[in-house]
């Protein structure tokens, strides 16, 4: 579904006219269906290749390959702007550790608009928002809010919320569960379960090495730069 | 709305000088005072900008104060003259090879039907002492609308969408704050439903509240109409709120484009660099 090949990036700050390399070498492929979890410590460079998978950063060198429905297989940085736009729509999604969102849009807003970019009707957009916010325990008291008022916790779980109604092939996790009590993670856990069930691919970074267990198929060592097997 | 990859504006080496240039500055690989020829004071305000504008999509240009962003708007609305290079609009059912060179009556039809404008200075837009119907009547007209009617019922209902109370329709806009004239102004912009809307710095100047309720409109506008824009702003949160793609300009050129996440979170040009470094 997706390979990395000798993946490198490093960014040059002009005005220190400085350059420094985030990550060096990388290379694996994830198999449709599997969940590959990222792991190393702080500044390894794990959100580096999410962005560069999601075509955020650019590659200093190295391919993504990517599998697409809409196109076959593609080199993700080599393909016109606008395709990757339309498969960020519809094919890939991504759940940052950051919420972003548009000012004076309430939280049904948003989960409805996240599908209306696919095409899908209005009333089957509403109905499956709301049952998103449902599953996610976001109480309805709070779907006319703006989500600026959210703790940090149901924000993240907005942020969820909204990549799955979109029902991705492939899905980037940066730290899905960073700020989540255990009841939640609990949630996102089943979610991510259930997605896998229904065969989407995940690739997901984790501090919280538990949360893997049981849940990724393989093991990504950014220290190593080793790829291991999991038992699920 | 489903986003399919028509092109609905298709600009190539689209340039504009003030001034006759020389020998020096018309070679392309000439060195300039910013955009100002040194040896006959031309200056290049647009220098070969090519893009296109696809359907439904909201395109950026973010660039300092005399990039040229501006010129290049002016010159898409045919409110000024292009130098040298091609405009097309593929979805006109005319479409011709190049409107830069049609007729001023024909520009005028392409201006009526086909696009919208938004200013940042809605004295620009707007004629301040009629009133805000007048004023939306007055676009119609000109799209060849004589119904005075169905032309109320169209003014009542954009007025409507940009939150424009009713009972003020019959007021002059030289009335109004300038955030209620500027939504006046996109009022009358979109009101012979344009395919494309062009909107120069369209919340500049305007306090914050106000700003959301005009970039919440243009966002309802691009789902519910699926109208393809081009907005013009040197405020990078607005960008990136708005935009699915974003050119940078820099001298009247453009120095770096692409998906708007990509601009903002890993530019490539120094000048972008220090322009993103620059958000609060």
């Amino acid at each position: 579904m997706i390979c990395i090949k000798d993946f490198s990036k490093s960014f040059t700050i002009h005005h220190l006219d400085q350059t420094r390399t985030a990550i060096e070498g990388v290379s694996f492929d994830v198999k449709k269906g599997e969940f590959l979890g990222i792991v190393g410590e702080s500044g390894s460079g794990k959100s580096t290749i999410l962005k560069s998978i999601y075509g955020t950063y650019k590659p200093s060198s190295g391919t993504v390959t990517y599998d697409s429905k809409a196109f076959g297989e593609v080199d993700l940085h080599g393909i016109t702007d606008r395709a990757l736009i339309s498969l960020r729509t519809n094919e890939i999604g991504y759940v940052s550790q950051f919420l972003k969102v548009m000012p004076r849009t309430t939280t049904l807003e948003l989960v409805i608009n996240s599908m209306l970019e696919m095409g899908v009707d209005k009333e089957a957009a509403e109905t499956e928002a709301k049952e998103a916010l449902r599953h996610f325990d976001i109480p309805e008291a709070l779907w006319h809010n703006y989500p600026n008022t959210f703790s940090g916790g149901e924000k993240l779980r907005l942020n969820i919320a909204c990549a799955i109604v979109k029902k991705p092939r492939l899905l980037l996790l940066d730290e899905p569960t960073a700020s989540l009590d255990e009841k939640s993670k609990l949630k996102v856990r089943e979610t991510i379960s259930k997605l896998i069930d229904g065969g989407t691919t995940l690739i997901g970074i984790f501090h919280d090495l538990e949360f893997m267990d049981g849940l990724c198929t393989k093991v990504y060592d950014m220290n190593t730069k080793t790829i291991e097997e999991r038992a699920v | 709305m489903h986003k399919t990859d028509d092109v609905v504006l298709s600009i190539k080496d689209l340039s504009k000088q003030f001034g006759n240039g020389c020998d020096y500055c018309k070679d392309d690989s000439a060195e300039l005072q910013k955009n100002m020829c040194p040896h006959c004071n031309t200056v290049h305000a647009v220098k070969n900008v090519s893009f296109d504008l696809y359907e439904g999509e909201i395109l950026g240009v973010v660039g300092e104060s005399g990039s040229g962003k501006s010129t290049l708007m002016k010159m898409l609305y045919f409110d000024q003259e292009a130098s040298t290079g091609t405009y097309v609009l593929p979805e006109d059912p005319n479409a011709e090879d190049n409107v830069f060179l049609v007729s001023s009556q024909r520009k005028r039809q392409i201006r009526n039907e086909q696009l919208g404008m938004v200013y940042q200075n809605p004295m620009l837009g707007l004629k301040m002492d009629f009133s805000s119907v007048t004023n939306i009547a007055e676009k119609l007209i000109a799209s060849g609308n004589r119904n005075v009617g169905q032309m109320t019922d169209r003014a009542d209902h954009f007025l409507n969408k940009v939150n424009i109370p009713l009972r003020r329709k019959y007021e002059a806009p030289k009335n109004f704050s300038g955030g209620m004239q500027q939504r006046v102004q996109i009022a009358k912009a979109l009101s012979n439903y344009p395919p494309i809307l062009l909107l120069d710095e369209v919340t500049t100047g305007l306090d914050l509240s106000v700003q959301a309720d005009v970039l919440e409109l243009i966002k309802e506008i691009q789902r519910d109409m699926g109208v393809s824009m081009i907005v013009v702003s040197h405020d990078l949160a607005i960008i990136r709120m708005l935009c699915d793609r974003t050119m940078v300009m820099l001298d009247g050129q453009v120095i770096e484009h692409g998906i708007t996440d990509q601009i903002l979170e890993d530019p490539q040009h120094e000048y972008t660099q220090q322009l993103v470094y620059s958000i609060l």
